[in-house]
């Protein structure tokens, strides 16, 4: 068995094989390998017996779903106007300028995707990010870099 | 109008109280019928932001013949500007676990789930941790209910029940067609009762204290009080409780930084009061309602850009399935633009109005019949600033 299927196969025996199964096991794929690739996708239509195109029908309309590589470090800054207001646009230009990606790339060595996302709950602290699940608030551009500093030390 | 007075602050959501199992106890051992009764007179509204009544909806799912029920809380808290539904599963999660009980107990559900934003995986661990101490206390009280929690990921739209329903099912998180309502056809087609994080916390105090109590809070129409998040030009951004019913100049009062311009009520989804309102403007359903969210701007601050941001927001999170809305929100985002550059006269600006009073009609759910309550709100009070 390949990698993905036995990581498939380990996550339907986890959620089970049925419909609502499906975005937990999505879920449980992105985590892992940070996106859906199409062998992926595949393999879990055969693994739930299910149309593939449905799969991929389910795993587009999420944005956390990608369809497309990223980086082991996927950061999500919020653009939404809470933050914008506190210049969440130095952010993420602060982010882009230390990573030398813009918005939506990933870096050569795929440890960092950066992306905008809306509104994350945190708009009382912000500019706010996430980095994978971990909420990043009240963010300045040098409080950014010792962040992704210390992720390049991981 | 007496609106001068401070607001009332309030300490109930957040407050210690009824987090444990013989708190739990005596919750459930009331009767269906006195549970009920009591939301009906206590005037307990959604606090998810439609505001329907609570106890009436428990009502409705009870009166279903169904045998098979679920308890669904809302935790997709997408809203732009709110915060508070964090904050409570962060420090009183437990008390949200006690109120779905409550409600799986009247209505007559074994299985409740919750539905969280995959922005808040990261409280994943505290809230399992918190629900195996529940269920071991519902193990204890011999009663049968079980709460499990479903991830979302990363779409606004799932936060309208129905597609939340879709999404849990493992589907495209598309809105569904209503009538049926919930109560009646809900997750996998069931009655079921869908409520906000909040107000399960809300019911839960409710049956504790008594609507008699609970009523002494606010106004004929808004009753109680309610978490307000609050950030934007303001110099104590947050989380507060506070009671209904107080006008937006009061509002401004406390949490303004004294120059403050318009209050966005209610999140993207919501009304923009301008200055010259604040006086005559109720925050709750006899006025402007909110799921809590209130952003604060002040004179240095373009509505365009307010509005640019709020359409931006729109366009990205419409599900597509509806024309009005698909078509709808991207026009009016472009049509903006399109005057800002003055590529399109100021009466334009008229031709967007209508598109979105067009969208609040044939729009398929709430997020397309709600793009027209900024775009109106913002347009029509600040039309100089759309323009130069
Ligand atoms: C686009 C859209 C997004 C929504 N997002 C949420 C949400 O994140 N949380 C929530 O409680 N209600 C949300 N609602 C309202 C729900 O559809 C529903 O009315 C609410 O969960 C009912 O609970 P309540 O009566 O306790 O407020 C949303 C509605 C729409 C149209
Ligand atoms: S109004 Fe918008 S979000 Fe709602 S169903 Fe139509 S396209 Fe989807
Ligand atoms: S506006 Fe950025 S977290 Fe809400």
């Amino acid at each position: 068995m390949s990698e993905i299927e036995t990581l498939v196969k380990e996550l339907a025996d986890k959620h089970g094989r049925k419909r609502e199964s499906l975005i937990p096991i999505l879920q449980g794929v992105v985590e892992k390998e940070r996106y859906l690739s199409d062998e992926a996708m595949t393999e879990i239509a055969r693994e739930l017996d299910i149309a593939a195109a449905q799969v991929y029908g389910t795993a587009t309309f999420y944005s956390f779903l990608d369809t497309v590589p990223r980086g082991k470090y996927v950061i999500r800054v919020c653009k939404t106007i809470s933050c914008s207001m506190k210049n969440g646009n130095e952010v993420i230009k602060a982010i882009s300028d230390i990573l030398k990606i813009q918005v939506g790339e990933t870096t050569p060595d795929k440890k960092f995707t950066l992306l905008e996302a809306n509104c994350l709950g945190w708009c009382h602290k912000g500019p706010a990010m996430l980095i994978n699940d971990t909420p990043y608030t009240e963010l300045t551009p040098q409080k950014v870099r010792e962040i992704i500093a210390e992720y390049n030390r991981k | 109008m007496a609106n001068n007075k401070p607001l009332k602050k309030v300490d109930l959501i957040f407050s210690e109280a009824f987090l444990n199992r013989d708190e739990l106890k005596e919750v459930l051992s009331r009767s269906a019928d006195e549970v009920i009764q009591e939301l009906l007179d206590s005037g307990l509204r959604g606090r998810g932001g439609a505001g329907f009544p609570t106890g009436l909806k428990w009502k409705f799912t009870r009166d279903q013949k169904d045998p098979e029920k679920y308890v669904v809380c809302n935790a997709d808290e997408g809203e732009p500007g709110t915060f508070k539904d964090r904050e409570i599963l962060d420090r009183v999660g437990r008390k949200v676990f006690n109120g779905m009980a409550l409600c799986a107990g009247t209505i007559g559900a074994k299985e409740g789930y919750m539905y969280l934003r995959g922005e808040y995986r990261f409280l994943l661990p505290k809230l399992y941790q918190i629900l195996d101490e529940f269920h071991e206390d519902m193990k204890a009280l011999g009663i049968d209910f079980h709460i499990d929690i479903k991830l979302g990921s990363g779409a606004y739209v799932c936060g309208e029940e129905s597609a939340l329903f879709e999404s849990m099912e493992g589907d495209r998180g598309e809105p569904r067609n209503k009538p049926p309502y919930p109560t009646e056809y809900g997750f996998r087609g069931k009655p079921t009762v869908i409520n906000n994080v909040e107000t399960f916390v809300s019911a839960l105090i409710i049956s504790r204290i008594g609507a008699a109590e609970y009523q002494k809070l606010g106004t004929v129409d808004s009753r109680g009080s309610k978490l307000f998040s609050v950030s934007g030009d303001t110099p104590i951004p947050g989380i507060y409780e506070l009671e209904l019913g107080m006008t937006v100049e009061q509002f401004v009062n406390e949490f303004g930084d004294g120059d403050t311009k318009a209050v966005q009520v209610g999140g993207a989804a919501g009304f923009c009061v301008p200055r010259k309102k604040f006086n005559d403007t109720i925050i709750g359903f006899e006025g402007v309602p909110t799921g809590g969210s209130m952003m604060l701007f002040n004179s240095s601050r373009s509505m365009y850009n307010v509005l640019h941001n709020y359409l931006d927001f729109f366009k990205e999170e419409s599900c597509g399935q509806c024309t009005p809305c698909r078509v709808g929100c991207q026009q009016l985002f472009l049509g903006i633009e399109a005057v800002k550059r003055g590529e399109k006269p100021a009466s334009y600006l008229d031709t967007l109005l209508k598109l979105s009073q067009t969208m609040k009609i044939t729009a398929k759910c709430g997020l397309g019949q709600s793009v027209g309550n900024s775009f109106h709100s913002i347009v029509n009070n600040f039309r100089e600033e759309m323009i130069y």
